[in-house]
């Protein structure tokens, strides 16, 4: 457990980032992976108060801010509709319902954690992040960055996906996964596939498979873009069983999608 | 009258354990209780060159600091059993050798627990890095020794020999191994792997200690053998026995991690050094890296049959890592041969060897099973070999050469078999899953494959001439009962099951015996809950305790109606006169028993047995297999069990479901890695992965009981047995499944998948 | 730091530390009930409501429960004395360790899912972990309490 010696509930933005500049400073977000670490802190910094717990559906997509909890992704019946229920089957297996209470897309997206499911699932769905004071930048892009001071303020989900299918593989079943698995299609018919827990971060993997591509189609263009694809071992797996894992659980979000049904696997 | 014994009796203590009452070592830690932490060694080898610990003790708050220069000299064993003990007197409280990952290096103790933090980060140790042994296959004869001392004391026989890495080593047979293999048509020869799992107990290794008003040491702690305990923290600590008195609260789970005193001696000896109040309690990692795991072994079987699968030799070798320490190395060996072999009754010979060696890993410790549960997955799974061979069906292969009731068991110290419905367990089980309609295995529409597989096991009740169980029971004002006992309820439920016989035994209600856990100023000396013995051994005892008790009220309610004892009878109620009817109610016996007028009744009686029935089980799992990601779900479990009479039917199937659910954990998912250097990868839950409800899939349990009668009620045990079939059973189903045979655990999905692809290339 | 919040209904002032768990400061005012099982957030012995959410309160800062509503077993008494008389007629309570939180688990699913199918069920309280391990006598306690309480026999 680490260990802090003050404690800032921002009041603005301004305010969190401010303090978030000096080294010894933590922004602290479900605190269920901050609390593993044994660092010596300064200043915590809460963003309760800043409003920031709300899934917003406007006219580009949906906002959804930094400190909504997992839980929340689980359960918006508007978000989960829009996307095929993308985000619950993407959350579910993520330990259990009370960390699912805790844990907030702000800290899953700002760890930037190779394992996360969550990173997966926005990636496939072409997600923004927001960050103050720099403001709106593509995931993409954000998964590249080093950690700086800036404060995560909102997640953006545009509408540019139709639908997305999650499959994941898990030793347990609320174990980190193995490889998580996912695919979506955009409005002109494309699909975007992300294999995440490779167990580096989730990462596109290149093919120009769309929603028509046949089955001979997508087994070659899975095999040629996974074999251009990093992937290691760790404790979970071996990269060489990750490689085929995600041609499997590709082909199966694939799947999925074209059903419009979740796969009870 | 109402009987308990085989009824769905609720546990006595539930409704507090339901509504969250502090009744655990940690909700009853006194005021200004000191923390107790461990500095740790980070390396798996090492010696201490020197430790500063002047800057950390200035840290405000800090009441003491101890290194390897301030404890005891002499040698001891955390292994609780009986004295003299088998495990080797190896260990000290703090030691200037680390022999393991996580070996304690300082014991710091302060205020609150930031003080301690602060005071432990200051601690400056200069260590002498070592080469490791950490292969334990390695570990015989290697030159890099983990016990050097000449100091090194084994209090019994067990072929220790410290300068060869052996901490036990023995060889036991009948008949001509050798011979009866030339001349079997197959033989099954390989060699099979289980890994050091942890108990995972939910409550981790917790203790505080205080001197009471009479200076004598007063340790509360959750363990399961608090009289051992006792001469544990004498032998640590150098004091009489007479100075330490211990009391065990309610156990948050054991299955057998606290038949070790893991955490006692630390809070103890800050306790003796500063009169103070202490309390440790083990973090999850702690418990996991220095713990007491079940012991790694490497099971080499010879199993040799004729054409027609007539079973007609066994020859078994078990390598066990007895890790850093050799708690309970000796003994858990024993077990994976004398408690799998005589599962079969056809062999005309058979030869059990072992050897068992240090490494610098983790120091193993009792896991329920206790070596069986290796040895069981072993054989059991060789003999699902043979029967693939034999192109046979493994159950008509095990109805072929099962034990029988009856028989003379040569590799169970020659116990004749008096109780045993294996047969009908494995018939049970059969009829449960639809054995015969889905053996062994079909596709499904999805791609997955459905199969099912099947094991055996078996295991004691007790340890023969060396446990002891025992009961006492006092009459009191009002007729009512106090029971104590010196065995240890950890959740199993043995305080309610030990009242449940005694209220049948005294023809009385279950509220009219108030039962009084354990604390060694009171209780009559047990040995502890461990070995399977506590329903059979102390249930006896209690058995005989009532027949004196109630020798005792006949005999007073006798005397106040002026007859002799054989003119009255006793029904639990009053003693009346068998003639004219006149009697006196027990309440009156009691008070007049603490009148003066007649004696105080009480009775203590303790029972030992000379043989230890084995309980008997019939497992089979039916997997739904994944072959594109190799994924295992457990869709049934049919599970027929022979413990003797059912004492309490509730408690036997939650213990069977139990059981079954860990042994699903140690065959799926309960992976044990280290580092290159030594270090334990699988230290926490978050990489040891223990079953959750999805995981655990649908458990059926049934009872065949047969009756035993050394047993109380005819009973046997069953908290170890059941752990012992999944992992066999299961490995069985992925071959059925897949053709995969398997013969290290825990299997993956990485494999199944994996060797499915190399398959078809 | 002071904070004021609602334990178990009735209002609670103290001063803690920036960095103190909500678990620590719970058992610090006598919620016993409220267990450590692990270091990483995995066990779901440490259960508790915020605001009526089951959450882990090995994860929650003791100063973010400021101002807000914090609920124990200590709190929910005849409920657990209810439900639990269901878990113990099953032996399902084994060594009880776990059962606080999980029955704090129990009723928080019970009050968002009134008619949980066996798969709901079994996801709900997938965060639960019980080594003892009574998955299954639990599932039949819980099943026997919902028809029990659908029946309006509760």
């Amino acid at each position: 457990m680490f260990r802090a010696k003050q404690y800032l509930l921002a009041q603005s933005l301004e305010e969190a980032y401010a303090a978030n500049q000096k080294r010894t400073a933590t922004v602290v977000g479900g605190m269920c992976w901050l609390k593993m670490s044994n660092r010596q802190i300064q200043t915590l910094i809460d963003l309760s108060a800043l409003g920031l717990d709300t899934i917003t559906r406007t006219d580009e997509g949906f906002s959804i801010g930094a400190m909504v909890t997992l839980r929340q992704l689980e359960t918006d019946a508007v978000l989960n509709e829009t996307f095929q229920n993308a985000f619950a089957d993407a959350v579910r297996p993520i330990v259990g319902v009370q960390f699912r209470n805790c844990a907030t897309i702000g800290g899953s997206v700002w760890g930037r954690f190779g394992f996360s499911d969550v990173i997966a699932v926005l990636l496939a769905l072409k997600a923004k992040v927001e960050l103050y004071p720099t403001g709106v930048v593509e995931l993409d892009d954000f998964l590249q960055m080093p950690y700086d001071n800036q404060i995560l303020v909102r997640i953006l989900v545009p509408f540019t996906a139709k639908k997305a299918a999650v499959q994941s593989h898990r030793n347990t079943a609320t174990d980190f996964p193995v490889l998580v698995a996912v695919a979506s299609e955009l409005a002109d018919g494309s699909l975007r596939l992300v294999a995440g827990a490779r167990p580096q971060k989730a990462a596109l993997v290149n093919t120009t498979l769309t929603a028509q591509s046949s089955a001979e189609e997508i087994e070659q263009q899975l095999e040629n873009g996974l074999q251009q694809m990093a992937f290691c071992s760790n404790m979970r797996g071996s990269a060489e069983y990750r490689r085929h894992l995600a041609k499997v659980l590709l082909k199966r979000a694939i799947a999925q999608l074209k059903e419009g049904t979740a796969n009870a696997d | 009258m109402k009987k308990y014994v085989s009824a769905p009796v609720r546990k006595r203590d539930a409704m507090a354990l339901v509504t969250g009452q502090p009744v655990y070592t940690s909700d009853l830690l006194p005021a200004h209780c000191l923390t107790v932490k461990l500095l740790r060694s980070p390396h798996a080898s090492a010696l201490i060159k020197s430790i500063r610990t002047d800057t950390a003790k200035k840290v405000p708050g800090i009441a003491c600091i101890l290194t390897w220069e301030d404890v005891p000299t002499a040698r001891f064993t955390q292994a609780g059993q009986t004295y003299p003990e088998p495990s080797p007197y190896d260990r000290l409280i703090l030691d200037r050798r680390i022999r393991c990952e996580g070996d304690p290096v300082a014991i710091v103790a302060g205020e609150n627990e930031q003080a301690v933090d602060t005071a432990l980060r200051m601690i400056k140790v200069e260590y002498e890095v070592l080469e490791p042994i950490l292969d334990f296959t390695k570990a015989l004869d290697n030159p890099i020794l983990v016990h050097p001392e000449e100091d090194f004391k084994a209090l019994c026989d067990v072929g220790a020999d410290n300068k060869r890495n052996l901490c036990c080593c023995g060889v036991n047979e009948e008949g001509d191994v050798e011979k009866e293999l030339a001349e079997c048509d197959i033989i099954i020869d390989q060699t099979y792997h289980t890994l050091s799992n942890s108990q995972a107990m939910m409550e981790t290794f917790r203790t505080f200690t205080q001197l009471d008003a009479f200076g004598r040491l007063q340790v509360t702690s959750s363990t399961q053998v608090p009289f051992h305990v006792r001469r544990i923290l004498s032998n640590a600590l150098q004091i009489p026995k007479s100075r330490i008195r211990v009391i065990k609260p309610r156990i948050g789970g054991g299955f057998g991690a606290k038949q070790s005193a893991v955490s006692e001696v630390y809070p103890a000896i800050v306790t003796m050094k500063t009169g103070r109040p202490a309390a440790i309690e083990y973090t999850r990692t702690e418990s996991m890296t220095n713990g007491s795991p079940r012991h790694e072994m490497q099971i080499h079987i010879r199993l040799g049959a004729d054409k027609e699968g007539n079973i007609r030799a066994i020859d078994l070798y078990t390598l066990s890592n007895a890790g850093a320490y050799g708690e309970h190395g000796p003994t858990t060996v024993g077990l994976s041969g004398h408690k799998s072999i005589p599962l079969y009754g056809t062999p005309r010979a058979y030869r059990f060897a072992w050897d068992v060696v240090y490494s610098n890993t983790m120091s193993g410790g009792a896991y329920r099973g206790y070596g069986a549960t290796q040895g069981i997955f072993a054989l059991e799974t060789a003999v699902n070999e043979l029967a693939a061979k034999l192109n046979m069906d493994p159950c008509k292969l095990r109805e072929k050469n099962m034990v029988k009731q009856g028989q003379v068991m040569p590799a169970y110290y020659g116990e004749l078999l008096q109780s045993c419905t294996l047969d009908k367990c494995l018939e049970k089980a059969k009829a449960m899953i639809d054995w015969d309609n889905k053996y062994p295995a079909r596709q499904l529409e999805n791609g997955h494959i459905r199969s099912v597989g099947v094991a055996m096991a078996m295991q004691g009740s007790a340890i023969s001439n060396v446990d002891i169980g025992s009961a006492e029971i006092r009459l009191t004002d009002e007729g009512f009962y106090i029971m104590l006992i010196g065995a240890t309820d950890m959740g199993t439920g043995c305080d309610t099951i030990l009242a449940q016989m005694a209220a049948d035994c005294l023809d009385c209600d279950l509220e009219r015996i108030s039962v009084q856990g354990v604390d060694t100023d009171q209780s009559p000396y047990d040995c502890g809950s461990y070995a399977s013995s506590t329903t059979y051994l102390t249930g006896m005892a209690v058995i005989k305790t009532c027949e004196q008790i109630r020798e005792k009220i006949v005999a007073q309610g006798a005397a106040m109606l002026k007859l002799s004892p054989d003119e009255v009878e006793f029904d639990g109620k009053a003693v009346r006169s068998l003639t004219t009817g006149e009697q006196v109610t027990l309440p009156e016996i009691g008070y007049a028993s603490l009148s003066g007028a007649y004696p105080v009744i009480s009775a203590c009686v303790s029972h030992t047995s000379p043989v230890s029935p084995p309980p008997f089980m019939a497992g089979i799992a039916e997997i739904d297999l994944d072959p594109e990601t190799g994924k295992v779900e457990l869709v049934d479990y049919a599970a027929a069990v022979d413990c003797g009479t059912v004492i309490n039917t509730n408690l036997a199937r939650v213990q069977t479901e139990g059981g079954l659910v860990q042994g699903i954990g140690m065959t799926l998912s309960e992976d044990i890695q280290y580092s290159a250097k030594g270090n334990l990868r699988n230290r926490n839950f978050m990489q040891y992965k223990i079953p959750t409800r999805l995981d655990a899939g649908k458990l059926r349990v049934e009872f065949e009981s047969s009756y035993e009668p050394t047993g109380p009620f005819g009973a046997k045990s069953i908290g170890e047995l059941v752990i012992n079939t999944p992992a066999p059973a299961i490995t069985n189903a992925i071959y059925n499944a897949t053709g995969l045979q398997f013969r290290k655990l825990p299997i993956t999905s990485e494999q199944i998948a994996m060797g499915l692809l190399k398959k078809e290339k | 730091m002071q904070i004021e919040l609602k334990l178990n209904g009735r209002v609670c002032k103290a001063d803690v530390s920036p960095d103190m768990r909500l678990l620590d400061f719970v058992r610090e005012q006598g919620c016993a009930s409220v267990k450590c099982g692990c270091d990483t957030s995995n066990c779901g012995l440490c259960t508790l409501w915020l605001d009526g959410k089951p959450v882990l309160s090995c994860s929650v800062l003791a100063v973010r429960a400021n101002g807000h509503e914090v609920t124990t077993l200590e709190g929910l008494q005849a409920d657990a004395a209810e439900f639990g008389a269901f878990l113990s007629d099953e032996g399902a309570e084994q060594c009880g360790y776990c059962s606080p939180g999980f029955i704090m688990n129990v009723l928080a699913m019970v009050k968002e899912l009134p008619d949980p199918t066996e798969e709901q069920i079994q996801h709900y309280l997938a965060g639960n972990l019980c080594r003892c391990s009574g998955y299954q006598g639990q599932l039949r306690a819980i099943r026997k309490y919902l028809l029990a309480k659908q029946e309006g026999k509760l």
